[in-house]
């Protein structure tokens, strides 16, 4: 088995890629899109209606060749229809060589088209009902928002000059590293958008499944999925091979206030965990929430194996269960609202162009009751081509959501707050900002959702022009984004900019209790996370440790395959022991072999000869003359002599009952009969001497 | 092992479906319905035969529910709070969202109305669904270690699964109601391909073979639609759930493309509350209506509103939905006084009511009036619509699944007897599948399949996969005849590959049996291998050797090699149909080696008196114990034949 991290990824939205070769198949883990690298894009003027807005900066829309202007005020950002940035090293793989194609999230899947609609692929894609779904209206989103960037520069095709190497020259040292990756190699991933077709061919590729389903691929490998609780359908996988079984973790979230909550249970007793959730990285030295816990272990191993197994396993639950992430996104949630009623209060507006939909959901809840506490009546907006369709399908999917959620249905209330703040007239939707209705509620200050949040695409782009002046606005930012360079086209800028950053996966002091729940016989575990935690050694797993760009050649483990044997024929088995050991019976087995499902199947098909076939041991030559007078066959031995040239240890001359000639030697038995039944008698006493089956 | 099914419930009959089923030891009660047709004892399934000591929770697993209706969940709150069952409890979503509901309703039946002692409370009901564990569609869940269990959509009602359960090797689907076609709100049935040791399936239509729905469905509308043109007032009386809102999509979807205005009205408030459910839950609906929920969800009726009891004697055409639905008393009694005398109005009565019901009355002859009691005469004047839509499957739809499953084993439940013995015959002739029909609390034993586990060494492995060609030969007229009638006929070589898996079992004790290949076992004996071998030296005649032979007696180099090939030209006739293989310096067939032996003194010649005469030649073979049948027969071959006159003629070199 091997494995390679194509791409180690970086937060919520950008999530790691990797290639899995296992028993014989390719398996492509995810396939996700660098939307961050959008921001060396400059987003396109602003559409006519918000155009008096914009006098302090006399956008020369249609004079694009006036460079040296449009470089001063954009301060060197790329004005080009932007391409999109896929992990560097999955264009260094065939595409028609993988196999399989794993997704366990929505940000995992915003490249797929890409794959899909290359020559010679035609790998089977699994992914959740949900995701799948949920990924489709991210894609559409997305092609429809940069619609505005091809209406604005129209449809050029071809390689675009801001790639080429004059070009690039130019860039801010900022820029180039984001265009051509940290050791300049990363301009092989750029690509132009897919367009609709694509999305709606690639959807159709995309094998959906429910949480827990069994896929059987190629009849060999199961593939399920397993909540992860990171996003709305996200999952972890397991994959069983007859030979290894293989849990792929990514970003796993203990406690989603809205996801189906992190069923790790499932992924117990598993051969090889292959560990991906980077989320932690780089968390330990700057956050420091993370001081109030002790270092990464916090119960030792020393106590954990002073207890019983039971004991331990609960202790190492609590560990687990310990709600300090839900809790602590609450509180980043509250203060958010917060954040937002007192600008609202100031007579700002505030912009959310966040599109983790979890975190949007709570928003949409919170925002109203701390809107409603404070007495303040202003409208929420959410502004998006897919937004009335999500928040709809929402409220359909309680089978994706946790235990909480899921209570509301049975007791007959909606699963989400949204339909009844809509009828309510306290929350509204759009498609965009050019639609009609919107203009006539159009109502300042209000509270907007509003992709994307890179802020170079969507309506964001409209808004933030109309507001950045106003210092009681406020923006609300992702992290992970780089604000400077995301600010950049919007400077000077006086509103308020929050941003705040999520955690997007299991926690460092989680990863240890969790991979000892899990009980796997080795972990593969991110180079980059080595320094953070230190996973002890003195574990019953063996770690080993992956890197970017590297293949990990993984030892093989089980050695055997599971066979079963029908029991017509088990039964019909003619056993023997073998003459020097009592333990061990042995019988010749012969039949016809079925893999299905995964399993091996020996059903009954040819007549196994009744004969032994194999011999072993040595026939001493005077006890097999002894062994054939016994059955009435009489003969003479040929003295042996070490002739070197026939190298017979011992030649028997059967006289009676007819001739025949019997030559021993030490690798093997020749006999030498005219008549059948002799030869057969013969062949039986030589059997008796030797060990046979 | 085997498999024992006891039918506590719906053997033979319709009403409290209730089996358990042990596999392999995992017991698993299928339903906890109840019989709706009886008050006393009968009305439950007899839990006792599970358990004497009425120890539930060691005695059984896991409980699984197919659906909400009352003969297949309402037993279960008397079953987990009054029987004291604390195990787990599996459902679908919907079903767990919405058998509460219809619990509730029918505890107040019985309670308010028929003034019965009450079996179990709301705090029952709402305990009892506490245990519920809810699961997803095709989720494969495992109860424990061994017991694994998935459900399939199953079309009947919302929610409505086929169960399929598995342990070890043995495995079984348990259909509950089940629907092979959609209607309007609900998907057909859907279930994968699976090996089966058992399948037990509802057999409510099992000789019925019904036509479409939609021609049912237009006749329903169109009574509707004409009685409220008339003027006159439309009562639906329904369930809460399932039937109320397919009707009401249907004439929500009427209405609007008829632009009708006349109101329709849901009875209550329950209705409109078990709508929200549907909202919900609508991607457990057709595939149509489920696409719905982006735009508007078709669960959001436009034209219903709520029925205020001051609207009963309001002037105007109107459509009420009333519960309960068989009109045995409550608001669509109270309805049905009131609107019964009067022939403008229109009464549906749904495809079944019990005895003693109102809705039964109806259903039995042109009643002109209804005596409810003896001072309550109701006059009935109004026209009476039945609706014959039910959402079970057909006999054709019961042989497709049993064809599609191709189980080993069928078992009929809830279904009427005689014809359930019909279907069963069907079962059994075509499609030789042995049938059972169980009256309740009989029990059935089937033999489960059962493997023998080992492990396999990879070399074993290996060689069952490694190609076993065979090479089949079509002689040579044969061939040529057919290449002039048809230059297209088959290839003259056909090729066979039946790979063979042979390997040595090995029990050891104290560890796991292991197949090997055989070299395996020798290294792990760490012996060598010793081949017993037979020979023999066989003498062919071939009169003019002395012709063409080199007179020194040896044959030379060529002349070897002709003579391999005669004996090759010879058996491939000889044996055609047997793969022989010219490989140079000998012939072979499997193990059997035939090559031309030019010692004077082979030890292999096994020959009373050494004939050394010019015109005979010698073949030295050596076969494997394995081919000693095949060896024996090629010999006595060679032996009888007579080469000279095949001889190749020496200028053609």
């Amino acid at each position: 088995m091997k494995v390679t991290c194509l791409s180690k990824g970086s937060g919520f939205h950008f999530p790691p890629c990797h290639i899995l070769d296992v028993s014989g198949f390719r398996i492509l883990l995810d396939c996700p899109l660098d939307l961050s690298a959008l921001t060396i894009f400059s987003p396109v003027s602003p559409s006519p209606k918000m155009e008096e807005e914009e006098q302090t900066y006399d956008f020369a829309v249609n004079n694009c060749l006036d460079m040296r202007k449009r470089q001063k005020i954009l301060k060197s950002l790329i004005c080009a229809q932007p391409w999109y940035k896929t992990p560097n090293n999955l264009h260094l793989w065939d595409p028609s060589s993988i196999d399989l194609v794993l997704i366990s999230s929505t940000m995992g899947m915003l490249a797929l088209p890409f794959l899909t609609q290359t020559k010679g692929f035609s790998a089977k894609i699994y992914a959740t009902e949900a995701t799948t779904r949920l990924g489709q209206l991210m894609m559409e989103d997305l092609v429809l928002m940069h619609n505005e960037f091809q209406h604005f520069y129209g449809s050029n095709s071809g390689s675009p000059q801001w790639m080429s190497w004059e070009e690039l020259e130019l860039l801010s040292p900022a820029l180039r590293k984001v265009a051509l990756g940290k050791d300049g190699t990363e301009l092989g991933g750029w690509m132009p958008l897919y367009r609709s077709a694509d999305v709606e061919d690639c959807v159709k590729k995309v094998q959906t499944l429910k949480y827990a389903e069994e896929a059987w691929y190629n009849g060999t490998l199961l593939i399920k999925a397993f909540s992860s609780g990171l996003e709305i359908g996200s999952c972890n996988w397991t994959i069983n091979s007859p030979k290894r079984n293989v849990a792929y973790i990514s970003g796993s979230k203990f406690h989603p206030v809205h996801a189906m909550e992190f069923d790790y249970h499932a992924l117990q007793g598993n051969d090889l965990i292959l560990y991906s959730d980077f989320s932690s990285e780089g968390v330990l030295t700057n956050d420091e929430h993370y001081n109030n816990f002790p270092a990464s272990t916090t119960y030792n191993s020393s106590i954990t194996r002073d207890c019983s197994a039971d004991n331990d396993d609960r202790i190492l639950k609590e560990c687990l269960l310990r709600n300090d992430e839900s809790l602590e996104e609450r509180e980043k949630v509250a203060f958010i609202c917060s954040c937002a009623v007192d600008s609202v209060k100031a007579g700002g507006s505030v912009i959310i162009p966040l599109n983790q939909l979890g975190i949007v959901l709570q928003l949409l809840e919170q925002i109203p009751v701390y809107l409603e506490s404070s007495a303040m009546k202003v409208p929420i907006y959410v502004i998006s081509s897919v937004a009335a369709e999500l928040l709809a399908f929402t409220n359909i999917i309680p089978e994706w959501l946790c235990k909480e959620r899921q209570e509301k249905l049975f007791s007959g209330e909606p699963l989400f707050s949204h339909p009844e703040l809509m009828k309510g007239e306290k929350l509204y939707v759009f498609p965009d900002v050019n639609s009609p209705e919107l203009l006539t509620r159009w109502q300042e200050p209000c509270i907007i959702f509003s992709p994307h949040w890179s802020l170079r695409l969507g309506p964001v782009v409209h808004l933030l022009r109309r507001w950045r002046g106003d210092e009681n606005s406020l923006l609300v930012l992702e992290d992970g984004l780089d604000t400077d360079m995301a600010l950049l086209p919007f400077k000077p800028m006086a509103m308020k900019v929050l941003q705040c950053s999520f955690l997007s996966g299991i926690r460092l002091q989680k990863t240890q209790p969790l991979l000892e729940i899990l009980r796997p016989k080795v972990v593969l575990f991110p180079e980059d996370l080595r320094e953070q935690i230190n996973i002890s050694s003195s574990h019953s797993f063996p770690v080993l440790y992956y890197a970017e760009n590297e293949t990990l050649d993984v030892p093989k483990s089980r050695g055997n395959v599971d066979l079963e044997i029908a029991s017509n024929l088990a039964t019909q088995l003619s056993w023997r022991k073998l003459d020097h050991d009592d333990d061990m019976d042995i019988a010749r087995l012969g039949g016809q072999l079925f893999i299905d499902r995964g399993k091996h199947q020996v059903l009954s098909g040819n007549k196994v000869s009744d004969k032994p076939l194999l011999h072993w041991g040595f026939p001493d030559v005077e006890k097999l003359l002894a062994a054939l007078s016994k059955m009435g066959v009489k003969g003479s031995v040929e003295e042996c002599m070490s002739d070197a040239e026939s190298g017979s240890d011992g030649i028997v001359h059967i006289h009676e009952p007819s001739k025949a000639l019997i030559e021993v030697r030490a690798t093997r038995t020749v006999i030498s009969a005219r008549d059948e039944r002799l030869a057969s008698l013969i062949f039986e006493a030589v059997g008796t001497l030797t060990d046979g089956i | 092992m085997a498999i024992e099914c006891l039918v506590l419930g719906a053997g033979q009959e319709v009403g409290k479906s209730c089996v358990v089923v042990t596999i392999n030891g995992k017991r698993i009660m299928f339903d906890c319905g109840m019989h709706m047709g009886y008050d006393d004892h009968r009305r439950y399934p007899d839990f006792s035969l599970i358990s004497k000591s009425r120890d539930f929770d060691h005695s059984l697993d896991c409980v699984i529910i197919t659906h909400f209706h009352l003969d297949h969940v309402g037993a279960l709150p008397y079953f987990t709070e009054v029987c004291g069952y604390n195990g787990p409890i599996y459902m679908t979503y919907p079903t767990k969202a919405l058998a509460p509901l219809m619990l509730e309703d029918f505890r107040k039946v019985l309670v308010d109305r028929r003034g019965e002692e009450e079996q179990f409370t709301s705090l029952h009901i709402s305990q009892c669904m506490q245990k519920v564990i809810a699961i997803d569609l095709k989720q494969t869940l495992q109860v424990d270690d061994d017991l694994q269990i998935r459900a399939y959509y199953a079309g009947h009602v919302l929610g409505a699964a086929m169960f399929y359960a598995k342990v070890g090797e043995s495995a079984m689907v348990y259909t509950g109601d089940y629907n092979m076609t959609p209607d309007r709100h609900l998907g057909a049935a859907q279930i994968d391909r699976l090996e089966l040791d058992l399948l037990i399936t509802e057999s409510t239509y099992a000789t019925t073979i019904r036509d479409s729905k939609y021609a049912r469905e237009r006749e329903f509308l169109k009574a509707v639609h004409e009685c409220v043109a008339g003027g006159g007032k439309v009562l639906i009386p329904t369930f809460a759930l399932g039937r109320a809102q397919e009707l009401c999509i249907l004439l929500d979807d009427y209405w609007e493309r008829m632009n009708l205005k006349v109101p329709i009205y849901f009875s209550a408030g329950l209705t409109i509350q078990a709508n929200m459910y549907y909202k919900i839950l609508i991607s457990w609906t057709s595939q149509k209506i489920k696409e719905t929920y982006a735009t508007r969800n078709a669960f959001d009726f436009k034209h219903v509103h709520n029925f205020d009891r001051s609207l009963i004697n309001a002037p105007g055409p109107c459509v009420l939905f009333a519960t309960p639905g068989m009109i045995s008393g409550g608001f669509s009694l109270e309805v049905f006084k009131q609107w019964a005398p009067c022939e403008m109005n229109l009464i549906t009565l749904p495809g079944y009511c019990v005895a003693g019901t109102v809705g039964h009355k109806l259903m039995s002859g042109k009643p002109t009036k209804i005596v409810l009691d003896k001072d309550t005469q109701i006059d009935v004047r109004c026209q009476i619509h039945q609706l014959s839509f039910s959402p079970h499957t057909d006999s054709k739809g019961i042989m497709d699944l049993a064809r599609f499953l191709s189980p080993k084993n069928v078992i009929l439940v809830h279904g009427e007897k005689p014809k359930m013995v019909s279907l069963k015959e069907r079962i059994q002739s075509e499609l030789r599948i042995p049938c059972y029909l169980p009256a309740n609390c009989d029990t059935v034993h089937i033999p489960s399949t059962t493997y023998v586990k080992a492990h396999a060494s990879n070399a074993f492995i290996r060689s069952c996969l490694n190609p076993n060609f065979r090479f089949l030969k079509r002689s040579k007229e044969e061939n040529s005849d057919q290449v002039l009638r048809n230059t297209n006929s088959t290839a003259p070589l056909q090729v066979n590959d039946e790979r063979v898996a042979e390997g040595i079992l090995i029990m050891e004790k104290g560890k796991k049996a292991r197949v090997v290949h055989q070299d395996d076992l020798l290294l792990m004996l760490r012996q060598k291998k010793h081949d017993i071998q037979f020979g023999y030296c066989c003498a062919a005649q071939l009169d003019n050797l002395e012709e063409t032979g080199n007179r020194d007696g040896a044959l030379s180099h060529s002349d070897k090699c002709s003579c391999l090939q005669l004996l090759f030209k010879e058996l491939s006739t000889y044996f055609s149909g047997v793969n022989i293989q010219d490989l140079g310096e000998h012939l072979q067939v499997e193990s059997f080696q035939v090559s031309v032996c030019l010692k004077d003194n082979c030890p292999y010649r096994i020959i009373d008196s050494p004939r050394k005469e010019a015109a005979t030649i010698f073949y030295c073979c050596s076969w494997s114990a394995a081919d000693e049948k095949l060896a024996r027969e090629i010999i006595s071959a060679i032996e009888r034949f007579n080469l000279s006159d095949n001889l190749p003629c020496k200028n053609s070199k």
